[in-house]
């Protein structure tokens, strides 16, 4: 972290860059925000540990409109979405100065909340550089976790640590994808259509229409969006049918389908804990089916599925029922 | 009691969405040739099949729609050259997702008909309303709100 902090200070000093955009601590120690960097002692504050999952490339919509250069942290997840977004043509790629850094999965909270975790005073162990558990300090004495066990399950799902754009690279990276990310979706479809709709319907209802999810997509990067509209009344705060449920996720991911690179952002502050990267990786799964292998990021220049055809594509008929 | 017992038969309200250019015109032919489809079809007519929005079939679900249909020119022959088959890729997905949360299937369908085909309109809306019909009323999709 400090070879990071000393390079971020070293660019604005010699003019390379303006500002820096990375992560402070918090008011708890596993939540880190995302947050702009100009002066040196702004750095005081600056921190890149285990708990650092924010995707930093959305924030780049606002300061590549800024005067001068940005330097921005992004970890290799955060950089396919940084492609997809000069692929929308969000962000300008000259004001940018892209730092890669090293990334060995990042944490979840919750995991350790689930484990019967409370109290928690302070966490060590989960430094960048770091091997070995996490050991909580809480008041109610000491308790630990391994690493790989409180990891979010994205990384689970990890698509490589490879930085697919970078001015540099700072930071050594640990290979942490041991699950396949279809699975979960594979494992729906095999229900019957009535636990299908119960699945989801017990998911959706726990919904209460925060729009967390959609702004920290970086894919969801609309000056309007039509859930801010009210013509559709489709901006409705909580759900009163669940109807709306329904609509505002099938819509939310459709909307993003083709571009989303499952960076896995909305299932990771879902407040209510719903498992919405179920419907990215849908079609993600369906989009590699039917038009072939796309990964949404990789390849800034490539054309997104549902803004190209085929002559000879799949009639939408035959879409349907294919596990029948 | 004879008025309960027709309440009782079920006919499903099916919404068909109709390119301007070819099956709304399919629609006119069928009309015009006095080849009948069902008058629970109600036709909403687009400049394009490309013009429908995934919003605009959920939102006829949600208002009480118990089937939704998309029809739309050849492919190769859509009036602005591919919307047909961007529209293509588009309801190949939702309707997958339609299915993948639990929705019935057949309750969607795209169906390929020019100005030409009135006979091909009037068969596909009269099995299109049979199967819908088989499957009942959408309950899966509706908003109780929007019930009377
Ligand atoms: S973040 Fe979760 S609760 Fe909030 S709108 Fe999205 S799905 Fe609903
Ligand atoms: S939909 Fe979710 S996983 Fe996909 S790009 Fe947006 S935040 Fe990331
Ligand atoms: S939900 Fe749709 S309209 Fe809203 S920001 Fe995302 S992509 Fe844009
Ligand atoms: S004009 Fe008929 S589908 Fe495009």
């Amino acid at each position: 972290m400090q070879e990071l902090i000393n390079r971020l200070k070293e660019l604005i000093a010699d003019g390379t860059v303006v500002r820096a955009i990375g992560w402070k601590k918090g008011d708890m120690p596993y939540n880190p925000e995302p947050a702009y960097f100009e002066k040196p002692e702004d750095f005081d504050n600056f921190v890149y540990d285990g708990f650092c999952g924010a995707n930093l490339s959305k924030m780049m919509i606002e300061a590549a409109k800024l005067e001068g250069k940005t330097a921005v942290c992004l970890k290799p997840c955060d950089t396919y979405s940084f492609n997809q977004l000069i692929r929308e043509h969000r962000v300008n790629r000259e004001n940018a100065y892209i730092i890669g850094v090293g990334c060995r999965g990042k944490l979840d909270i919750e995991k350790a909340r689930k484990a019967g975790i409370k109290g928690i005073k302070s966490i060590s162990g989960v430094d960048i550089e770091g091997d070995g558990d996490v050991t909580f300090d809480t008041v109610y004495g000491q308790k630990k976790m391994a690493y790989t066990d409180l990891m979010l399950d994205r990384c689970h799902v990890c698509k490589g640590k490879d930085h697919v754009i970078f001015d540099e690279v700072i930071g050594e990276s640990k290979d942490t994808g041991d699950a396949d990310r279809f699975e979960e979706v594979i494992k729906i479809e095999k229900m019957t259509p009535e636990e299908r709709f119960a699945f989801f319907k017990s998911e959706l209802s726990k919904c209460i229409r925060c729009n967390a999810c959609r702004n920290v997509c970086p894919a969801c990067s609309c000056r309007k969006c039509v859930f801010d509209g009210v013509k559709f009344d489709s901006q409705q705060k909580a759900n009163v049918d669940s109807f709306e449920e329904k609509m505002f996720h099938i819509i939310r991911a459709f909307h993003v389908a083709g571009r989303c690179t499952d960076c896995g952002e909305c299932s990771r502050v879902c407040p209510e804990g719903i498992p919405l990267h179920l419907f990215n990786r849908k079609f993600i799964k369906d989009i590699d089916d039917f038009y072939g292998e796309f990964q949404a990021g990789k390849d800034p220049e490539a054309q997104s599925p549902l803004t190209d055809f085929t002559f000879d594509d799949l009639e939408p008929k035959d879409a349907v029922g294919r596990g029948e | 009691m004879s008025m309960n017992e027709e309440k009782k038969e079920f006919r499903p309200l099916i919404v068909a969405f109709c390119c301007n250019w070819c099956s709304y015109a399919g629609a006119d032919l069928a009309g015009s040739s006095r080849l009948s489809y069902p008058a629970d079809v109600k036709i909403i007519r687009v400049p394009c099949s490309g013009r429908v929005n995934p919003m605009f079939i959920l939102r006829a679900f949600e208002r009480g729609a118990d089937g939704v249909i998309i029809c739309g020119c050849h492919p190769g022959d859509c009036h602005y050259s591919t919307g047909n088959y961007y529209a293509r890729r588009r309801m190949a997905l939702l309707f997958s997702m339609l299915e993948y949360m639990g929705i019935e299937n057949g309750r969607t369908r795209v169906e390929w008909c020019s100005a030409a085909e009135g006979a091909k309109f009037s068969k596909t809306m009269n099995e299109f309303c049979e199967k819908v019909k088989s499957l009942g009323e959408n309950v899966r999709l509706g908003d109780i709100r929007c019930k009377n």
